[in-house]
């Protein structure tokens, strides 16, 4: 009877101890977010490895922000355009590229760009030195390697982030534009206006508070995830650096996701 | 010259998630003398040198480093004892990203207040202790095995440590070499004074450079005491280990009639034949 009890649970069991894991790792990441972003001033010798590391993941991704954002603007233009006719409201469209971009686009892809570009480089160098002894070096020389590693790189995700989304956002417009204005043929001013008219501050700043998000959210999971790379199970060395950069990429495009639908049900 | 005290392991059972590696350690290594962690592959000597620096947590036991347990140390305390020592690591652990000048600047940029030109002039000087003064500027894939470790050993002595661990000093060098940096790593001990407590597998350099030795082996401690001790011992394990002698093997072997060698063997004529 015990016996049938038990099979009957394990299911249960599996799946209760799948979510208290699951928390436990998230629970972790978090506490491993709250130390690196109190060890960001903890030294005068963080400022220039943070403008190092704005430089890599900022500038090092504008030109993939500002062609995607272009596509992106166009793709939206175009489809917009094809269906605001249906309606005769081609008026619209000025208004309904700006508002897709500036609140929900923008700050999500320009997110999903960076973790693939500067987020599985951050997991993968992180991985490499972990399972190369350099992280216990840097420990045994009595230097904090989140402080040293990590901190850096979230002052420079919490900078690069916003700005890319910026980065985003304009050329986005530009780029309905192009497809709305230049190749379809509608209004110029009438499309101007409507983002001008469309597009409030409280908008704006919605995109910037998920470019922050995002921003702590990619770095800390690739961090996060090359740190701990050599305790991953049954995985060692460069496989397992592999299998941190793979998950981290994933991961942080699925909390993305999620995080950008919880921000938008709170801010809507 | 300062003040080192002595490593007190006591009590100490080292391993990884509760499964014990090397059990019931109760040794003190001599500050101010060159102890040698010795053992063959897989003895735990790696282990041991983790768990002496705190980079693991011990599964029972002590490890002191002169009246302070280092176990029970606040992360502040052991960040004040982590500026008194210098590790050399197996492969020197520099880091990739940085030249060299830069990887034996590191410490003395993130725990001094030097000056620029101070601490370039303590880099040189530290590289030239090592003969790496003229690769300043070269990132560590540019350098050979033997000068990752000169480096690693320079990065080891830029804060003028009192102890200095090394995990494997000689491994994959060839004899010249790995005779150098014993020559170099007695040469410091004398100038400096340090303490020094060297992992090695390798019966030269711990011929070359022991005063105190500790042997590990089938997961204990075999042997302590001073490398005269430990030439004269009598333990068939020890005597083999140290007179480089096969052990005994069971089963059959390569050659004998019970292995069938050609049932092993591949053959691989056919591809020394191609292209020709």
């Amino acid at each position: 009877m015990s016996q049938d009890k038990s099979t009957l649970s394990t299911p249960v069991a599996a799946l209760g101890r799948v979510t208290l894991a699951v928390l436990a790792r998230l629970g972790d990441m978090f506490l491993f977010f709250l130390e690196s972003l109190a060890l960001i001033f903890s030294s005068p010798s963080q400022f220039p490895k943070a403008v190092r590391q704005t430089y890599f993941i900022g500038v090092g991704s504008v030109l993939l922000i500002l062609l995607i954002g272009l596509f992106t603007g166009m793709v939206m233009g175009l489809q917009t355009y094809y269906a605001l006719s249906k309606f005769g409201s081609e008026g619209f469209l000025g208004a309904a590229v700006a508002l897709a971009v500036v609140r929900e686009l923008g700050p999500v892809l320009a997110a999903i760009m960076v973790t693939g570009r500067a987020g599985s480089s951050m997991t993968a160098e992180i991985g490499v030195m972990r399972i190369s002894d350099q992280v216990d070096a840097l420990e045994v020389m009595g230097i904090n390697p989140v402080s040293y590693l990590v901190s850096p790189k979230l002052a420079a995700c919490l900078v690069s982030f916003p700005i890319l989304t910026t980065f985003f956002d304009l050329i986005g417009i530009v780029g309905g534009y192009v497809t709305g204005v230049a190749l379809m043929g509608g209004n110029a001013g009438v499309y101007i206006s409507r983002v001008q008219d469309s597009i409030e501050w409280g908008d704006v700043w919605v995109g910037y508070v998920k470019a922050l998000v995002f921003g702590a959210i990619v770095c800390t999971v690739c961090c996060y995830k090359g740190y701990y790379t050599h305790l991953q199970q049954d995985l060692a060395g460069p496989e397992g650096v592999s299998s941190s950069t793979t998950q981290a990429v994933v991961l942080s495009s699925v909390l993305i996701l999620l995080s950008d639908y919880l921000l938008t049900s709170i801010f809507l | 010259m300062p003040s080192v005290p002595d490593i007190r392991l006591e009590n100490l059972t080292v391993g990884y998630e509760g499964k014990a590696v090397v059990s019931d350690i109760d040794v003190v290594l001599p500050g101010g003398r060159i102890s040698v962690i010795l053992g063959g592959s897989g003895s735990g000597k790696s282990t041991l040198l983790r768990h002496i620096l705190r980079l693991e947590e011990p599964i029972a036991g002590t490890v002191c480093f002169g009246d302070h347990d280092i176990c029970r140390l606040s992360k502040r305390d052991m960040h004040c004892i982590k500026q008194r020592i210098g590790v050399l690591f197996q492969d020197g652990a520099l880091l990739g990203s940085l030249t060299l000048a830069d990887n034996v600047a590191l410490p003395l940029r993130e725990h001094t207040r030097l000056s620029r030109k101070r601490i370039q002039e303590i880099v040189e000087g530290k590289l030239a202790l090592v003969g790496l003064e003229k690769f300043l500027d070269y990132y560590p894939n540019e350098l050979s095995g033997g000068m990752r470790k000169r480096a690693g050993l320079a990065r080891a002595m830029v804060m003028d440590p009192a102890i200095l661990f090394c995990d494997e000093p000689t491994s994959g060098l060839d004899p010249v070499t790995a005779a150098d940096l014993d020559q170099l790593l007695l040469e410091m001990h004398r100038t400096f004074g340090m303490g020094m407590v060297v992992v090695s597998h390798d019966l030269a350099n711990m011929r070359a450079i022991a005063d105190f030795v500790m042997v590990l082996g089938d997961g204990r401690v075999l042997f302590q005491g001073t490398r005269q001790e430990l030439e004269s011992v009598d333990d068939p394990y020890l005597r083999r280990f140290l007179d480089r002698k096969a052990e005994e093997r069971q089963g059959p072997r390569v050659g004998e009639t019970a292995v069938d060698a050609s049932v092993m063997k591949v053959d691989c004529s056919r591809y020394w034949s191609m292209g020709k």
